[in-house]
């Protein structure tokens, strides 16, 4: 017979050599010989803390109660393990590049380092997760008892609660040892974790052994097993063997759920992670050890409700039947395991739990009371320790207040479920965290808020009972009579399982609140930052590093605002600042002034906020690494850059543009000149055809009677002619020159001679208009090598204007020749009144006849002609203003070695 | 009583060949050739008819045709006017301004007397 005596030396040798277990894996992870320690064999059982005393004992009841539905509790983690490669995977990266702390840390790092989401998750995690520590206290009572009660062996009823008390008080004493000896940057205790891992050893075995006892040494081997199991079916009313879809899949989900956000599954599976390598292996090996756990479950049920006294507790089916065989051994090895599993529970429970009350509720208060001094590191790190240790305490007086209140009525089971659903109301800000940058803070902060209010609403509340917090009334009727606003049936949804339909409702409500005030709300900078980083984890190519980073280096900010600035700017301005604080070199010292400086030139490139987080993160050494501001500030430049060649293009375009609007003014002028061009040209035409027609037609009609004046008709018929093909001939020239198909025909002559030859052409004017020419002929005796008779074309042009629009009354026209810069020049000047100031920038146009006197026989293209002509002939003919008289100018070039021919 | 008629022409050959028909048919032909002093002379001479060219040295047919419409000896004076721009813009400003008839250069004889006999029957 087991004396209690015997149970608690027992009990304290067990915890003695978990307490020698985990000081030796601290001493021997100090050493570095931690290859043991890091193993995926010390992490996947180190995963078993989701069997806690729960699914070690309440397994089995709940297989007694409603038959394989129990399994769904191993399903959901199977599930997410097996698919480990879609979110674990992920979950693990962002945890460990991030250096996640805890699952309140997870969220308030992803949405922008928000502290309010922090506490949020804390509270649901304190809440959520005391009911469960109570359950683990509750189950090591019950154990007792159980011993108790069989033997008067020696203790009463009120020894009961104290034996609570002293479980709860040996709990914090070791998490405290082992769980805050240290403040390790990346919150991994290796001590806890091997402890833990032997006692997942411990109660498989414990619960292995039973299952052997009860299958091959009560139930007559699997056959006869599978006989009872078929009576039991019988013999129960079919509902509770019974499969039901919705139940079933809400269930599974549940605890896949619960799997990934229960504060101390997220510690064990991603804080205390070390690789990736870990997560491969357990991705098998633990669905494996969760099958070795169920295997012996119904067999276990079937057998305890079959051969015991009826009204014994199912949920203690475990210890019973091995008491009730009389197998002292057996019972005191499924203890153990029970009391393995309810420990390992409390302690990481309480760890993880601890991290998130002081790291989001204490720390921040105590930072704001004495924000001076918060810079000394070794202070804080007191303080931090003190806080976790007070947490760890207060978890678990918060959790022992609870099983005293509740008074340990309800199913084990039952407990577990309305954590699980509590806890479950971190997940969609989780995933959406994860696999979505639009998720945002306040969408979080909704989601999380109003799913943990329905959770509390439907289904924590009312689990106090009716005498608890909710009255009969109201669970039956709503509030106020408010039939939809009844706790266990909302929205007039009636016939679900109390935990099913808060799954159903927190979880929809939730995910609809977190993804409606998430499109509706915009992200902050660092939100955006953190978001980014969270969802493309997996594309980092370089794991983030552990540790600490150097502080405050001028370098590290040199380097950020290259990449943020571009490499000159950034360049210029830290030689700058460093030439102007007298130091030689690019770096200069991190002053107030220096960091406003630089704060203010950022802000110009990423805004104001982006800018001052960057800063402060480099400065202050927050849990954002260089690195990840790194790979925020490569963005940034490849922006500026595309910014940039978006600018360049713009510019492009703006003069293309132009050039565009140039050209087409051009053309639109082109055009306006044309109709002006082709209405002069027919007013040319039109004038002498109106005299050719008219005394045409007076001919026909019989002509003057007048010998006289009918001859002079017919020679105004004659000259009309003429000047019709002269301006035909004309225009033709003039065409053939402006489309530069003229062909030139180079001669060498004296200048003398060609001006000879116009002067000779012109002949019969000068003598009817009495033009007198003075020519210098020593001077013309230069020898030129061009088209002279092209070029005697523009000095006949010349002397005719002379001739015909010279208004003086003796009329002179003077032409000098000279020469400068390598050029030939042959002036015009006449005697005349000369060509007014605003009339000499269009006397080259084409029909710019100055004067409207026919007889002057010209069309007006003359001038237009010669400077065709000069230009075609690479010299010029320009007016000279300021002489005495109208003044052309004509420039040749000369040859290299001009050639003055003797007189 | 003979019909009198200015024409104000700066091409001597148009004017001559003009002069020529018009005496031919029994008007008397006055001439005048300068834009700038042409109102003035149509003032002064009181023609029973006006022909007016466009292009004119110094001032527009256009001009000189505004002028005339707004004066109260020459409102209803008859006027012909002849271009040799033949465009459609040019007949329409020339109708708008109160031309009575409007001709484009190269002109036919006959259409000119038969045209200024019409505006001056009798």
């Amino acid at each position: 017979m087991l004396s209690f005596n015997t149970l608690v030396a027992v009990c304290l040798l067990y915890v003695i050599f978990l307490f020698l277990v985990a000081f030796g894996a601290d001493r021997s992870a100090a050493r570095n010989k931690s290859r043991f320690l890091n193993s995926p064999l010390i992490y996947t059982l180190s995963l078993s803390v989701y069997c806690t005393a729960w699914t070690f004992y309440g397994a089995v009841g709940y297989a007694a109660r409603s038959g394989l539905e129990f399994v769904t509790i191993y399903l959901g983690p199977t599930l997410v393990m097996i698919g480990w490669w879609w979110f674990l995977r992920k979950l693990v990266r962002v945890g460990r590049a991030q250096r996640v702390t805890s699952i309140a840390d997870l969220l308030s790092s992803r949405y922008g380092k928000s502290n309010f989401l922090g506490v949020i998750v804390t509270v649901i995690a304190v809440v959520g997760t005391t009911p469960y520590i109570a359950l683990q206290l509750q189950s090591v009572t019950l154990a007792f008892s159980v011993f108790a009660r069989d033997r008067s062996a020696g203790w009463n009823a009120p020894d009961l609660d104290a034996t609570a008390l002293w479980v709860a008080g040996g709990l914090a004493l070791f998490t405290i040892l082992f769980g805050t000896r240290n403040l390790d940057v990346n919150e991994r205790h290796h001590g806890v974790v091997t402890a833990i891992a032997v006692e997942a050893v411990v109660k498989l075995v414990a619960l292995l052994a039973v299952g052997v006892f009860v299958v091959w040494g009560v139930g007559g081997g699997p056959a006869g097993i599978a006989d009872a199991i078929d009576e039991a079916m019988r013999n129960t009313p079919g509902e509770a063997w019974a499969i039901t879809g919705g139940r079933w899949v809400g269930l599974t989900f549940l605890s896949a759920a619960a799997f990934l956000t229960l504060p101390r599954m997220f510690h064990v599976l991603v804080v205390e992670n070390i690789g990736e390598r870990q997560l491969a292996v357990a991705s098998w090996a633990f669905p494996t050890y969760l099958f070795l756990m169920s295997l012996f479950v119904v067999p276990i049920a079937v057998v305890g409700l079959g051969t015991l006294p009826a009204g014994e507790n199912p949920d203690l089916f475990v210890l019973t039947i091995p008491l009730h065989f009389d197998r002292d051994g057996l019972a005191m090895l499924s203890f153990l395991g029970g009391f393995s599993s309810a420990t390992s529970m409390v302690i990481v429970a309480s760890i993880a739990l601890a991290t998130m009350v002081s790291n989001h509720i204490i720390m921040p208060i105590w930072l704001s009371i004495r924000s001076e001094e918060a810079s000394v590191s070794g202070d804080v790190r007191q303080v931090l320790l003190l806080a976790r240790r007070l947490s760890i305490i207060g978890v678990l007086v918060l959790g022992y207040l609870y099983f005293q209140m509740s008074g340990g009525g309800t199913a084990l089971a039952a407990i577990g479920m309305i954590s699980f659903t509590g806890v479950a109301q971190v997940l969609p800000a989780m995933a959406g965290g994860l696999f979505w940058r639009g998720a945002s803070r306040n969408g979080a902060a909704a989601g999380l808020i109003l799913g943990f209010t329905v959770w509390a609403y439907t289904l924590f509340l009312p689990s106090f009972g009716e005498a608890g917090v909710m009255s009969a009334t109201l669970l039956a009727e709503g509030p106020l009579g408010i039939a939809w606003l009844k706790p266990q049936a909302l929205f007039g949804v009636t016939g679900l399982d109390p935990v099913v339909h808060a799954v159903f409702w927190s979880m929809i409500l939730n995910s609809f609140a977190f993804v409606g005030v998430s499109l509706m709300s915009f992200p902050g900078p660092l939100e955006r930052l953190q978001g980014a980083q969270f969802v493309n984890v997996l594309d980092q190519t370089r794991p983030a590093q552990g540790g600490s980073f150097p502080a405050a280096a001028a370098e590290d900010l040199l380097v950020m605002a290259q990449r943020t600035m571009g490499a000159d700017a950034a360049q210029a301005l830290f030689q700058t600042q460093a030439s102007a604080q007298g130091k030689e070199g690019y770096l200069p010292d991190t002053t107030p002034d220096f960091i406003a400086l630089l704060e203010r030139e950022l802000s110009g490139s990423v805004g104001a906020a982006t800018a001052h987080a960057m800063i402060a993160q480099i400065m202050g050494g927050a849990t954002v690494s260089v690195d990840d501001l790194m790979a925020v500030a490569d963005e940034t430049q490849q922006m500026l850059v595309y910014s940039s060649q978006l600018e360049e293009k713009q510019k492009e375009l703006t003069t293309t543009a132009r050039q565009l609007s140039t050209a087409n003014d051009k053309l639109t002028q082109l055009s306006i000149q044309k109709d002006g061009f082709l209405s002069q040209i027919s007013h040319e035409l039109r004038t002498p055809m109106t005299s050719i027609r008219a005394f045409s037609e007076i001919l026909r009609d019989g002509g003057a009677k007048d010998a006289e004046a009918a001859g002079r008709h017919a020679s105004i018929i004659h000259d009309e002619a003429v000047r019709l093909t002269r301006l035909l001939d004309d225009l033709l020239d003039l065409s053939v020159l402006e489309n530069g198909q003229v062909q030139l025909n180079p001669q060498r002559e004296v200048l003398s001679k060609v001006l000879d030859r116009a002067v000779a052409a012109t002949q019969s004017l000068i003598a009817s208009q009495d033009l007198r020419i003075h020519r210098d002929q020593g001077r013309e005796q230069v020898i030129i090598t061009t088209d002279t008779d092209r070029l005697a074309q523009v000095f006949i042009n010349l002397i005719a204007n002379a001739a015909k629009y010279g208004d003086a009354k003796f009329k002179r026209l003077t032409i000098q020749v000279g020469e400068r810069d390598g050029a030939l020049r042959i002036d015009f000047v006449d005697n005349g009144s000369g060509i007014p100031t605003e009339s000499q920038v269009m006397i080259f146009e084409k029909f710019s006849r100055l004067t409207d006197n026919a007889a002057a026989g010209g069309a007006g293209l003359g001038l237009a002609i010669c400077r065709e002509v000069m230009d075609r002939l690479g010299g010029s003919i320009t007016y000279l203003p300021g002489q005495s008289g109208a003044a052309f100018r004509v420039t040749l070039p000369l040859e290299k070695i001009p050639h003055h021919v003797a007189n | 009583m003979t019909k009198r008629v200015l024409v104000i022409e700066d091409e001597p050959n148009i004017v001559e060949a003009i002069s020529f028909i018009l005496s031919r048919d029994g008007w008397a032909v006055a001439t005048h050739s300068d834009g700038e002093t042409a109102v003035q002379a149509v003032l002064d001479a009181v023609p029973d008819a006006l022909i007016l060219d466009v292009m004119l040295p110094g001032r527009s047919g256009y001009d000189i045709l505004h002028d005339l419409r707004a004066h109260d000896l020459t409102r209803r004076l008859p006027v012909l006017m002849l271009t040799a721009r033949g465009q459609r813009t040019d007949r329409e400003q020339a109708e708008r301004l109160g031309v009575n008839r409007f001709m484009t250069k190269p002109f036919s004889n006959a259409e000119v007397v038969d045209t200024l006999n019409e505006l001056v029957p009798g």
